[in-house]
């Protein structure tokens, strides 16, 4: 077995393909933590938007509408979680594990009442490829970037629009603020339960994007439990990228790779897919346990109760 | 600042979790209804599936067992502050232990194979506890991350092991059966139920006695209480929270056992459909006290054995029990929200 069957431009291709999910979830993540919400519910959230983008998708023949409304069903269950969590100081990781549970058991139910199966839904039109022409006229980088879905390219705006929202804007100083400490925040006027609900929500919307990807671009059709984990390893993402939009990015390829990886060594059975699959949260162990530099999450996780 | 670990009882009101409880399923009502099916059919095939005849009990028991298990493990580590929601993983790896223990040890007889089965089982499992306690305590990683992480681990670990080395011929991912003398007694036949069901109960008492009348337990819950004043007491902290993980991944480990003693007779990859996750809920709806408890993984139980009933007799699809736990989980953990919005009570 060559090496070379393994590396080459299909790997890498891939590797962008299967990033793109993660870099979502993984910035929505970062998003929700920055102001003091651990959202363990990534992967419900991404599973639930990928179902609802392509019921929407099918029953009005739009993809343009799956996209829409698969990122108002992210909203939605970051509505519900931010109400719960900041309003109500319910627990966030229960909060979190409940929609996670939700998203997997109403995508199978409504599967199976809509399309008689919870295995999968029917095939639906998928979100559009772009080609951009002046792509192709650089040499390496050209074929490895070019032709990717609509929504890959909207991941790389997310990522660089996150960087500069966050650390360039007075936006996101207040956030920062807010998760870091939100004492002095509401001192200085900031409405902290305001920017954790909407951060809280527009973190969950990403995420939803991340869900939205799977089911209009990587496969075209809904499978029950599809986001396969995607959820988790983007917060490990997240942490391994030290709560940073650009490292979330720069994780979430490496975890894509792995993933591309493992697809690739599954089919070729060389190696068993587990101990690949089993490798980005063994890293972020690895990561938490200061072995690959020091991680300190950007907030202390306790609901902001106003004296 | 002092200290108030005794119960007071005007403070142990379950009206919150009551109401929970029914909203979710009037929730899972107004669902059915929506999406055409009858709820009041619905409902009494999973209530007659639950709790219908003495099959359907021992059904639910048995679906309630693994839950108990986890529920105390992840108990006893709440109580000494610490959020371990990777008891998914320590009851993967206590079932993969005892498992290996039934298949290969063998010339024993039937008492000391099954508790040393169970025991490495529990071994496994607070050996899986151990690693993220010793990161917290030395190292200061977060403890849901690294217990969230170790849980996956744990299920791709066990998926390889069962699918590779240790694969029994065959299409099916599983290892050999397990010896004769390590099966765990039927106590309610033809059911699956099993023995492992009244370890738990025992389990419960064990860690209710545990926590509330030693020296020990009230430590844990001193150092979850408030970790400060604990210290200033001079209680070792570290070291209590290093116990409660390491008994938390016991009982879990046990508790993976007693499912592969009790009703599978060998590891089958995936055989658990979340068993740890919804330990986490089933705890917190039970008030993170061990009677509480058993009374909420009968719950559980109640709405996986009976969902399986309701499905197959009104076609409602099985994820519903799936939904209504999902709402139970969110409602409970919100007692703030059923005291503002459905008691109508201003000051929380």
């Amino acid at each position: 077995m060559e090496i070379g069957a393994l590396f080459n431009l299909s790997i890498l291709q891939a590797t962008i393909r299967m990033a793109t999910p993660l870099t979502f979830a993984a910035l929505g993540g970062m998003f929700c933590e920055r102001v003091g919400v651990i959202n363990i519910g990534l992967e419900g959230i991404m599973l639930n938007s990928a179902f609802w983008a392509v019921v929407a998708a099918y029953f009005s023949g739009s993809s343009g509408i799956g996209f829409l409304v698969g990122v108002l069903s992210g909203m939605a269950l970051g509505a519900i979680l931010a109400l719960f969590t900041v309003k109500y100081y319910a627990d966030q990781i229960v909060i979190g594990t409940g929609i996670n549970i939700f998203g997997l058991g109403c995508s199978a139910f409504m599967c199976q009442k809509i399309w008689g199966s919870r295995g999968a839904s029917e095939a639906v039109a998928g979100l559009p490829s772009l080609s951009i022409s002046f792509l192709d006229r650089i040499p390496y980088l050209g074929p490895l970037l070019n032709n990717h879905s609509i929504l890959v390219y909207l991941s790389f705006l997310a990522f660089i629009f996150a960087h500069y929202f966050l650390f360039y804007t007075p936006w996101g100083l207040r956030l920062r603020a807010v998760g870091e400490n939100p004492q002095s925040a509401d001192t200085a006027g900031i409405n902290v339960h305001r920017y954790k609900m909407i951060f809280v929500i527009l973190g969950s919307t990403l995420a939803g994007l991340g869900g939205v990807f799977l089911s209009l671009a990587h496969l075209n059709f809904f499978a029950w439990g599809m986001t396969n984990g995607r959820g988790f390893i983007a917060l490990a993402a997240m942490i391994f990228g030290k709560w940073t939009p650009i490292g979330c990015f720069l994780a979430s390829l490496l975890f894509g790779f792995a993933d591309a990886l493992q697809m690739r060594i599954q089919t070729l059975g060389i190696l068993p897919p587990q101990i690949i699959l089993l490798l980005p949260y063994l890293i972020t162990i690895l990561v938490l346990a200061g072995l690959v530099g020091k991680a300190t999450p950007p907030s202390d996780y306790k609901p902001y109760i106003k004296k | 600042m002092k200290f108030s670990l005794k119960k007071s009882p005007s403070r142990f009101s379950i009206l919150p979790e009551i109401i929970a409880i029914l909203l979710a399923f009037f929730i899972g009502a107004l669902l059915l209804l929506f999406s055409g099916y009858s709820p009041l059919v619905a409902f009494s095939a999973l209530f007659r599936g639950a709790f219908g005849s003495r099959n359907a009990w021992g059904q639910t028991l048995t679906q309630a067992t693994p839950i108990l298990f986890t529920a105390l493990a992840f108990l006893l580590t709440f109580r000494a502050g610490i959020f371990n929601i990777g008891v998914e993983g320590q009851f993967l790896m206590g079932a993969m232990a005892s498992a290996l223990a039934g298949v290969y040890f063998s010339g024993l007889p039937a008492p000391l194979h099954i508790t040393l089965s169970l025991l490495l089982g529990g071994a496994m499992g607070a050996l899986w506890g151990l690693i993220p306690a010793l990161l917290k305590v030395y190292l200061g990683a977060h403890e849901v991350i690294t217990t969230m992480m170790m849980s996956y681990i744990a299920s791709y670990l066990t998926s390889y092991l069962v699918n590779y080395p240790f694969k029994a011929p065959g299409w099916v991912a599983q290892t050999e059966p397990v010896a004769q003398t390590a099966l765990l007694p039927k106590i309610l036949p033809p059911t699956q139920l099993s023995l492992s069901f009244i370890i738990s109960l025992f389990l419960a008492l064990l860690v209710s006695f545990f926590l509330f009348h030693t020296y020990l337990g009230f430590q844990i819950r001193a150092v979850g209480l408030n970790p400060e004043v604990a210290e200033n007491r001079g209680i070792a902290i570290k070291n209590r929270q290093i116990l409660a993980f390491l008994l938390s991944g016991l009982i879990a480990g046990i508790g993976g056992g007693g499912e592969i003693l009790g009703v599978h007779g060998r590891f089958v990859d995936g055989f658990s459909p979340g068993y740890g996750w919804d330990g986490i809920a089933v705890s917190l709806v039970g008030k993170l006290h061990p009677g509480g408890c058993v009374l909420a993984s009968i719950l559980f139980g109640m709405l996986r054995a009976g969902g399986m009933t309701m499905t197959r007799v009104t076609k409602v699809p099985l994820d519903l029990s799936l939904i209504i736990q999902a709402l139970v989980i969110i409602l409970v953990s919100a007692p703030y929200f059923i005291k503002a919005v459905i008691l109508r009570k201003r000051d929380f």
